[in-house]
């Protein structure tokens, strides 16, 4: 009888790992203990304690938002404005905290603007049908443009950044709870509740299905506008804590913050296993590619590469990632 | 035709010729195939089956879903290759890695769901990949006379330069046709070439057929309709569950000899008692949409209505319209005694209506999601608490619908893509009994399903009447409507030309009313 027992759970142990390892999750955690491995062997500080919090608190950014992101691809969508919304939403409440206005007007209003400029991109996506690309790509000019607005009359012209001494937003991006960054456990409970949120909810199903076919969600009774501007709008909210960590971080907000970075998120979340085409992704899957991503960046900075080689690299592995999947289905 | 003008192509002789001489027995068959096995993973597709084609004859290929046709035609045709196994073409060892090979070897495989580049026009569309060209300069007069001339084989005069996206689904089934033949090819693979044709286009294509036969090409015709089969094929191979199961030469063919060959049993379209009815769930009086006008109809609870008609008739139409997933544009529609309108479907399943669409592959499925998920989406709200799904429930929901409607399936993980489509048909049923609605509309419910599951689905539609839904089915295949409907609306180019009660039935007068003629009652 014993036997039988342990039979059924080895068995049930064997199926779970089966199960795990046909993940795509799975193939990009190994790249991502290789990389750790190699990197651990090349360079005496990439062990250090301060190094791998730093390497951490580098990609919280990037986590935070890629967890939006994720679910905009999931839709089959795509949103290249998150970089100018971590940038205007920072500006915007660092701009009123310069007026004097407190904080606790200051900081929520911020997060309203993220989540207000995402329901926008949601609502002229599902409401309008302009297509995603060209929806987020005006978002893209328009929110920087503001950006822009929100700086000027500081000191003169435009200001390139207005400087933040507010305790909370430093402590939220450049803050630490013993030796761990602030912004690392947040991206780790945030990953862990939309992770969670996605499997678990009716909405987060639905995200899957409106990714999947779009035509049969909206006949299954899926209500495609709703998880549409869903899923923009709780990304434009995820930019908006981007921009306080950013801003914390460096104790300022920057006119300039987040340009490029949509290219770093979709990738991270790409490598992650999410496709473009829709239907398909975990934010599990963001978090690893982001922490590939970051690994690749901190390994030229610890061996003194010049950081053409490293950009190279970035590339190439956003490519490779996809094609290994492609080649590993086959 | 004459013989004995220097080399002439065999093919060019009429068979009977050739099987009464046997001057070539080797090479009488153009395609002989042994032993061919095809796995994806741990799943079997094809298990050593057997294939012989002959030189120009009419090879029907027949199976339920996920017999391994459409596995055997991709290995024919290059889409796919073979894990074991030889396929010999004309009398050479093949094993084509790419379609571009099979072509140039002279197969060609029209596949189920058309290929084509909408944008393009036909020449494109025919030549494309071998365009000719002159200094890299395309020679459009050249191949637009070429394509006008293997339209004209065809029997069709239409313009080279038309757009595919403005010729109707025959023409374009023709076109592809054109293209298979304009590439010599000696093997033509049709895989389900008229599920989507009405009955005088079915009767063109069967035509070309013919005049494909007589100039020596050989045909592999994938089909359900077994009827057809028997009309044109020469010689009938069945599979079953990725194995050959035999081949029957015409003579010796009947549709139940067939059906016991495909299914290992034997399964009539018996008709089903009608049951009893209430009262009326659903009225509709004067509806209006986009492609039908002036409707007015009520359906009874307990009741199937059947809807007749061609293509274009404006069925689905109608349907999607009461199911709130098109717009209408005037009339009125009373359900349980209250006008409603909606706005979404998602309003209309929440009135109590569900309704399975027309085409499964783009209006049903979500491919790559699990069976659990296809089978639940539309119930999920409910089976929830504040929106967190509650998952006792859903595993409860899930079990009960896939051992009611016995579907086959290793795991309810796996997505619905690895199903048959008749088990795939069959989790879409069960999404919408798991809503419990009041009006079930059923379009084209048996659309590519294989003869097995279509007899489950019949039994389905018949009980769940018996339990009081009221059940709008509509289907192009009339002996289904005439076997469980209590009455049958026929429609024609968007209006009701007739409604037709069940002594009443009888396939000239459905025929006639979706022609768009009047009844002439006797």
């Amino acid at each position: 009888m014993d036997q039988t027992a342990s039979g059924i759970e080895s068995s049930w142990l064997r199926k779970q790992f089966t199960r795990i390892r046909s993940t795509q999750e799975f193939v990009v955690f190994l790249v991502l203990v290789l990389l750790f491995i190699i990197m651990s062997l090349a360079s005496p500080y990439f062990l250090k304690t301060q190094n791998l919090f730093n390497l951490l608190r580098n990609m919280s950014t990037i986590g935070v938002v890629g967890i939006g992101i994720t679910m905009v691809l999931i839709t089959g969508g795509v949103d290249l404005s998150l970089g100018s919304i971590v940038a205007v939403t920072a500006m915007f409440t660092a701009r009123m905290l310069w007026m004097g206005i407190p904080s606790l007007v200051a900081i929520p209003a911020g997060f309203l603007l993220g989540f207000l400029l995402g329901a926008v991109n949601g609502l002229v996506i599902a409401k309008v049908g302009v297509p995603p690309f060209i929806t987020t790509l005006g978002m893209m000019s328009i929110a920087r443009g503001l950006t822009y607005l929100f700086a000027t009359g500081v000191k003169g012209a435009v200001a390139s950044n207005i400087g933040v001494t507010n305790g909370f937003i430093l402590a939220v991006g450049g803050g630490y709870l013993g030796v761990v960054p602030n912004s690392v456990i947040e991206m780790v409970l945030l990953v862990i509740i939309f992770q969670w949120f996605l499997n678990n909810t009716t909405l987060g199903r639905q995200v899957y299905a409106l990714g999947s076919n779009r035509e049969a969600a909206r006949l299954s009774g899926v209500n495609i506008v709703k998880v549409e501007v869903f899923v923009y709008t709780l990304t434009g909210g995820l930019c908006a804590l981007a921009g306080l960590m950013y801003a914390g971080l460096l104790s300022t907000a920057a006119t300039n913050a987040g340009v490029g970075m949509e290219m770093d998120v979709i990738a991270a979340v790409v490598i992650g296993g999410a496709s473009l085409s829709g239907g398909k992704g975990t934010i599990i899957g963001a978090v690893i590619g982001a922490a590939i991503m970051a690994i690749i960046k901190n390994a030229f900075v610890l061996l003194h590469l010049p950081t053409f080689v490293q950009t190279i690299t970035l590339g190439l592995v956003v490519v490779l990632a996809v094609a290994a999947d492609n080649l590993r289905k086959d | 035709m004459k013989a004995g003008r220097g080399p002439v192509h065999p093919g060019l002789f009429p068979k009977e010729t050739i099987m009464r001489k046997g001057f070539m027995d080797r090479a009488s068959e153009i395609l002989v195939a042994e032993g061919v096995t095809k796995r994806f993973g741990g799943l079997v597709a094809l298990d050593e089956v057997h294939l012989q084609i002959r030189r120009g004859e009419v090879h029907a290929l027949v199976g339920e879903n996920g017999a391994g046709k459409s596995t055997m035609m991709n290995i024919i045709g290059g889409v796919i290759r073979r894990d074991e196994g030889s396929i010999r073409f004309e009398g050479k060892e093949v094993d084509f890695a790419t379609p571009m090979e099979a072509i140039d070897s002279g197969i060609a495989v029209i596949h189920q769901e058309l290929s084509m580049m909408p944008d393009l026009n036909i020449i494109e569309n025919v030549y494309m990949g071998r365009m000719e060209t002159h200094y890299g300069r395309i020679m459009w007069d050249v191949m637009a006379k070429k394509t006008a001339q293997q339209l004209s084989r065809l029997g069709l005069t239409i313009d080279p330069y038309k757009k595919i996206n403005r010729l109707t689904t025959s023409h374009r089934q023709m076109v592809e046709i054109a293209k298979a033949i304009s590439t010599n090819a000696q093997l033509i693979v049709m895989d389900e070439p008229n599920s989507s044709l009405t009955e005088s286009e079915s009767e063109r294509l069967f035509t070309v057929i013919d005049n494909l036969q007589k100039e020596g090409i050989s045909i592999i015709y994938v089909s359900h309709k077994l009827d057809e089969v028997l009309r044109i094929a020469d010689r009938i191979t069945t599979f079953r569950d990725g194995q050959y199961v035999g081949t029957l030469e015409r003579s010796e063919a009947s549709v139940k000899k067939i059906i016991r060959m495909m299914v290992g049993r034997d399964v009539e379209v018996c008709s089903y008692p009608a049951g009893k009815t209430g009262d009326p769930v659903l009225q509709v009086r004067g509806l209006n949409g986009q492609m039908f006008q002036d409707i007015t109809f009520s359906l009874k609870r307990g009741e199937i209505l059947g809807f007749s008609g061609l293509v274009g008739a404006g069925r689905s139409e109608l349907a999607r319209a009461l199911f709130g997933a098109d717009p209408v544009m005037s009339g009125e529609v009373i359900l349980e005694g209250r006008p409603v309108s909606f706005s979404s479907p998602q309003k209309a399943i929440s009135a109590g209506l569900a309704m399975l669409a027309e085409d499964r592959k783009t209006q049903s499925i979500f491919p790559n999601l699990p069976i659990w998920m296809n089978l639940s989406i539309s119930r999920l709200s409910q089976m929830s608490r504040y929106g967190v799904v509650d998952w006792k429930k859903v595993a409860r929901i899930v079990n009960e619908y896939t051992a009611k409607f016995s579907i086959k399936m290793g795991n309810n993980q796996h997505p619905i893509s690895s199903l048959s489509g008749g088990n795939q048909q069959k989790v879409i049923l069960a999404r919408w009994l798991a809503v419990n609605p009041q009006i079930l509309i059923l379009d084209e419910p048996t659309h590519g399903v294989d003869v097995g599951a279509k007899a489950d689905i019949y039994t389905f539609i018949h009980q769940l009447a018996a339990e009081g839904l009221g059940i709008i089915f509509i289907s192009s295949e009339m002996p289904e409507l005439m076997a469980l409907c209590h009455r049958i609306i026929v429609m024609h180019e968007g209006s009701i030309t007739g409604v037709l009660s069940r002594d009443e039935f009888s396939e000239e007068r459905i025929m006639t009313l979706a022609a768009g003629y009047a009844e002439q009652t006797v």
